[in-house]
């Protein structure tokens, strides 16, 4: 697969607004995983209307790498700015691949308090999951090969693309 | 050729060991200040614990007596989820005789991870950093006149927090710089950190001979040395430096040196006043500008909970 070859990430937001549409409520509330999740989740909470503002988590003092890799250069600060108790919280991230970031993402949002649940809504699944997750909501599922990473970006404005490149 | 090697670093140029600011890259202040920001954050929430440090084991060794010091170090590596384990080494092994680097290797023998050192020797942190084996960090928690490094960050980042931006700034460093290992730090941060001018405000006797060669411009008298400045940093007057050959009283001192609000009023009307703690009130401060709204004192100690959770965080994972 190419870069031209990829979905158009505005079709695949577009796909997944509509299957997230039937299930907002007054107590739903999207959390997106920095960075490209936060993009996302952005988007998504424009395109849906919804009353409570969008959550942003950066995992990196959840991961589950850290004895191996270290803290990355540039933490970003998580910001929930409701209370998490009770509400219908949806992850929003930008590629599912083995599920790790979900599991420290699902963590951290128990420290502030207990969902009454949580979804996982995706613009790209993968496959190659290491954990038993699953995501409710999914843009498309794609055959990436092994050694390409695909990741959003930024392609102007508020736009998204999805790039693929060799992993470093 | 000869290459300057600094200690603190390991082969990559990463952080690994906190022994003074001097000799480190802008960069690596940035990047402790950058993940105290989100440690911040951490620090507000129901459960203020990230499982970051789970299992690892942080000795405080205190050659030295401190409370809050090691009271903050002990808080922050609790919040990463670390064990902790207190020494106060003056009044135990030292007493029997052991040396510094005896102590040391016995708690390496015991699976240490990390050393918060204080010590009243200025060198000390460094010994042990160079005897230790290669995947323990040590952390200089304030060692005799040398340098105390979290205390700088934690000035640093308070700074940056009220002020945004080190290069527009004008910074006074205010009371005994000769005799602290604060003022060190501050001024090795703030330069590195590209503040356009320094001034160091002291009686002759309280500040060090060619203090101008570390950047900063020295001032004997608050009524010029304070004007239209943003940030003062005083210091803390050590009360065995009240008597003797360095001051006539903590009276006097306090009537030229120590900050009343008409001194403050010198500076820029939105100045902060920073001081490392503990204050002596009435000698280097006066009680209505420890406790006015242009003080960030408090804020201080609550934001060192933070850098210290970043640098011990960084550091565990270099």
């Amino acid at each position: 697969m190419t870069h031209t070859d990829l979905p158009d990430a505005e079709a695949l937001l577009k796909t997944l607004a509509a299957q997230m549409r039937p299930h907002m409520t007054a107590q739903t509330a999207l959390i997106g995983i920095v960075t490209g999740g936060a993009w996302l989740a952005d988007r998504l909470h424009k395109e849906l209307g919804l009353a409570l503002p969008v959550g942003t988590l950066d995992i990196s003092f959840y991961r589950d790498d850290f004895h191996s890799k270290g803290l990355k250069r540039k933490v970003a600060p998580s910001t929930i700015p409701f209370e998490v108790d009770g509400r219908e919280l949806i992850l929003v991230d930008d590629v599912l691949f083995t599920g790790r970031t979900i599991r420290a993402a699902m963590n951290e949002l128990f420290d502030y308090g207990r969902p009454a649940s949580i979804r996982l809504a995706a613009l790209v699944d993968r496959g190659g999951r290491e954990l038993p997750i699953a995501a409710q909501f999914v843009g498309a599922t794609l055959t990436v090969p092994a050694d390409a990473s695909i990741d959003l970006e930024q392609a102007g404005g508020d736009k998204l693309r999805l790039v693929m490149q060799p992993i470093k | 050729m000869f290459l300057h090697k600094n200690p603190q670093l390991n082969k990559n140029g990463e952080l690994h060991h906190l022994l003074s600011i001097e000799g480190l890259p802008a960069d690596i202040l940035r990047q402790i200040l950058d993940t105290a920001e989100s440690f911040v954050g951490v620090t507000q929430r129901e459960v203020k614990k990230v499982p970051l440090l789970r299992g690892q084991a942080i000795f405080n060794l205190f050659f030295e007596p401190s409370t809050r010091t090691r009271t903050t170090f002990e808080i922050a590596a609790k919040r990463l989820s670390a064990d902790v384990i207190n020494l106060a080494i003056n009044v135990s092994s030292q007493s029997k005789g052991e040396s510094v680097l005896d102590t040391v290797a016995n708690l390496a023998a015991m699976q240490a991870d990390m050393f918060i050192v204080r010590h009243a020797q200025s060198g000390a942190p460094y010994l042990i950093a160079r005897h230790v084996s290669p995947d323990i960090h040590v952390i200089n928690a304030g060692d005799g006149r040398h340098a105390h490094p979290t205390q700088g960050l934690l000035d640093m980042f308070t700074v940056r927090r009220y002020k945004k931006d080190f290069t527009q700034l004008r910074v006074a460093i205010v009371g005994d710089v000769l005799h602290s290992r604060v003022a060190r730090s501050q001024i090795h941060a703030l330069t590195t950190l590209g503040v356009p001018e320094l001034r160091v405000i002291g009686p002759k006797t309280l500040l060090p001979s060619h203090v101008e060669d570390l950047g900063v411009r020295v001032y004997h008298d608050m009524s010029k040395g304070l004007k239209d400045v943003d940030v003062i940093m005083m210091l803390r007057l050590q009360n065995e430096r009240m008597q003797g050959a360095f001051l006539p009283s903590p009276q006097e001192f306090f009537k030229s040196y120590g900050l009343t609000a008409e001194k403050l009023a010198l500076a820029k009307p939105d100045a902060i006043v920073l001081h490392p703690g503990p204050m002596n009130r009435g000698v280097e401060i006066d009680s209505s500008v420890a406790d006015g709204k242009q003080s960030v004192i408090l804020p201080q100690v609550t934001f060192g909970i933070a850098i210290r959770m970043a640098v011990m965080s960084i550091l565990a994972g270099n």
